[in-house]
């Protein structure tokens, strides 16, 4: 789950951080008053759950109350990659000597968690690592005791920082390593971490991604998730226990399993289509689990037809079968459906839903050429 | 022949008296595997489809010397299930439950590690030895013997695959769920490398998908060390970046874990790779000559 600039903030400062906290503004009236408060120099920054707001223009110098008001209201009318701007966070503008990247993340290849540094930092730290590997600096923490002082300490010489720098940036280290762990994140990230000219180190950018398998543990991160940063459907389908992606093209596909219903996804993509989505009913496939999933994939306008493919496995063909034509009573499907069945009993499942007009064939490719047949307005008779 | 499970495999089922534990206990036992015990705190004494249950894996490893566990239980009391069949001393671990928090897992991946005990997933489908042994949750009758090792991230992907072997003639020596985790127990390396050792495997099937770098390093593992001949299949070719695809592993992030990626890496390797789940029973056909 991501959370915004401000939240990681806010979660950072409690584990000792220093943030340069700001106010949060959904107004350009309330970046003016903000400014007001700060009485300095202030930056005006967009609060989206997407990189690459500063060079889309998302972030903007203002030298007083007047600049805030102008470089809010620019700001909360952009869309950010897709995605609207509603709030802008105002912050004092700092006097930087330097400018550093300091991050913790899951490193999948080691299983173990990692705390990355370098002094190139305010960069994109992707970036850096294709072009410049060699000028990131990593510890890697061990499972069970987790990061040692020497190894916080260890990062701040290989940046060649000064000797009475070290220790304070140590710490920093450590702090953010026991927030990262402390919050179940997968990403936690200061970029830039700012030296300032008095010599002090200041986050000024703050990111927490959280680790969605460990919310249930997390019941406090209910409160940060933004209702206006997630795609309506998307979250339709979280309530639902559902795992939907939306995508951008015309065919509709219902899937159980997520392995397969990516497959799905590239059949489609192979005979000339394009998914508009990616939806894994999970396990069960039962009737109300279908429904819900083609009701939400109908509700796309871009759909122009249905793909349901479901390997039914344990499940009896005939019982995924009645699910579905149940589910079929409830729903208005105004665009052609292709099913694929797969199961026990699965000749006994496609006689029924073929004696309801359905249209259902025997294997996946099959499906994925008729449902692209099918959004093209061709012919989709079995 | 055959990897990890067969006729010797002697079962536990943690979890036993749940609604998923109980049904799939049935499933298991229909199929001819020797469920030996199940485990539920609290619940010693009762039977399941006539399998004894105990409070504790020690009891249960006492009474009735299971050699491998199959855990059923709930994200939040997953990772302790697995700790007390480790400590219990059971070799191979089988982690069906999806949801645990990865932090977690890196501390559980250490410890059984250092115990020197296997542990495939968490959220995996399990394996299965065609006629010998169903230890997860895969339907046995798209399975058949036969001379082909299938190692897999997905659950129902796998049974695509399966059932498209099964159907051109091609049976399966064992067929493996690793999990769509960011981190699980077991590799690709570890299974390939047993595939490679097995005698009655001459040929295998990797079955990956977007997110991380296993594949890659399945690919240096598999020119270096596998003689054998692999097929591959990726999913996600059309996954946009930075989205979880149902599986907390399947995204790409950093740029990394792309199908694109992984296809490559492979092909490099002298694997050929599926464009649709079926073509992986022509490529397999193929390289058995």
């Amino acid at each position: 789950m991501n959370i915004h600039e401000y939240q990681a903030a806010e979660i950072f400062s409690r584990y000792g951080i220093p943030v340069n906290r700001g106010i949060v503004c959904a107004s350009p009236e309330e970046a003016r008053a903000a400014a007001q408060d700060f009485g300095s120099r202030v930056v005006i920054k967009a609060q989206v759950h997407v990189g690459g707001r500063g060079k889309a223009g998302g972030i903007r110098l203002a030298a007083g109350p007047d600049e805030a008001e102008v470089a809010a209201r620019q700001i909360l009318g952009m869309t950010i990659r897709g995605v609207p701007v509603h709030r802008v966070l105002v912050a004092p503008a700092i006097d930087i000597a330097r400018e550093y990247y300091l991050g913790v993340v899951l490193d999948r290849a080691s299983r173990r968690v990692v705390v990355m540094a370098s002094a190139a930092g305010g960069i994109d730290i992707e970036e850096v690592a294709r072009e410049t590997p060699e000028k990131i600096v990593r510890e890697y923490a061990d499972p069970l005791l987790g990061l040692h002082d020497y190894q916080a300490r260890r990062l701040g010489f290989a940046l060649g920082l000064e000797q009475d720098l070290v220790r304070p940036f140590a710490k920093l280290a450590r702090q953010l390593f026991t927030a990262y762990m402390a919050v179940d994140a997968s990403l936690a990230e200061i970029n830039p971490l700012a030296l300032t000219t008095d010599r002090s180190w200041l986050a000024l950018d703050s990111k927490i991604v959280l680790d969605d398998n460990a919310l249930f543990r997390h019941p406090e991160h209910e409160a940060l998730r933004d209702p206006q940063a997630e795609d309506p459907l998307e979250q339709e389908a979280r309530a639902a226990g559902i795992s939907f992606v939306r995508l951008d093209g015309t065919i509709g596909c219902v899937v159980n399993g997520a392995g397969l219903s990516m497959a799905t996804m590239d059949a489609v993509k192979l005979y000339g289509g394009a998914p508009a989505n990616f939806l894994d009913v999970g396990g069960g496939a039962s009737s109300q689990q279908v429904a819900t999933a083609l009701r939400l994939v109908l509700s796309d306008p871009n759909v122009k037809a249905v793909l349901i493919n479901i390997f039914g496995g344990i499940t009896r063909g005939d019982v995924v079968a009645e699910g579905l034509l149940e589910a079929l009573k409830t729903v208005d499907v105004r665009v052609p459906l292709v099913i694929r069945l797969v199961g026990t009993r699965q000749e006994e499942g496609r006689r029924m839903l073929a004696e309801a007009g359905l249209t259902v064939v025997d294997t996946m490719e099959e499906a994925a050429q008729r449902a692209v047949q099918a959004a093209e307005g061709r012919e989709t008779r079995a | 022949m055959s990897v990890l499970v067969n006729r010797e495999t002697r079962l536990l089922v943690q979890g036993i008296t749940g609604r998923e534990g109980s049904f799939h206990t049935a499933q298991m036992l229909e199929y001819g595997t020797n469920v030996v015990a199940g485990v539920t705190p609290g619940a010693a004494g009762r039977e399941v489809h006539g399998v004894p249950v105990f409070n504790t894996v020690a009891d249960a490893v006492a009474a009735t010397r299971p050699n491998v566990s199959i855990i059923y239980v709930p994200a939040p009391f997953a990772p302790d299930a697995i700790y007390e069949a480790v400590d219990a001393g059971i070799p191979l671990v089988v982690c069906i439950t999806e949801g645990i928090p990865t932090l977690e897992m890196v501390r559980v991946y250490q410890y059984v590690k250092s115990r020197g005990c296997r542990l495939i997933g968490p959220n995996c489908p399990g394996l299965i030895t065609p006629g010998q042994a169903k230890v997860g949750i895969m339907p046995g009758y798209i399975h058949q013997p036969g001379p082909v090792g299938v190692v897999s991230r997905s659950g129902t992907l796998t049974y695509e695959v399966v059932w498209a072997l099964t159907q051109a003639g091609i049976g399966q020596s064992t067929a493996v769920g690793i999990g769509g985790d960011p981190i699980i127990g077991t590799s690709f390396i570890d299974v390939l490398a047993m595939f490679q050792e097995d005698p009655e495997t001459e040929a295998i099937v990797l079955i990956g998908e977007i997110g991380g770098t296993d594949e890659e390093a399945a690919a240096g593992y598999i020119r270096e060390h596998v003689t054998k001949p692999v097929v591959g299949f990726i999913a996600g070719r059309t996954a946009p970046p930075g989205k979880r695809m149902g599986h907390a592993g399947a995204i790409i992030s950093g740029g990394q874990g792309t199908a694109a990626e992984k296809i490559a890496a492979l092909e490099a390797a002298g694997v050929p790779v599926a464009e649709r789940p079926a073509q992986v029973a022509e490529l397999i056909r193929k390289a058995l000559g």
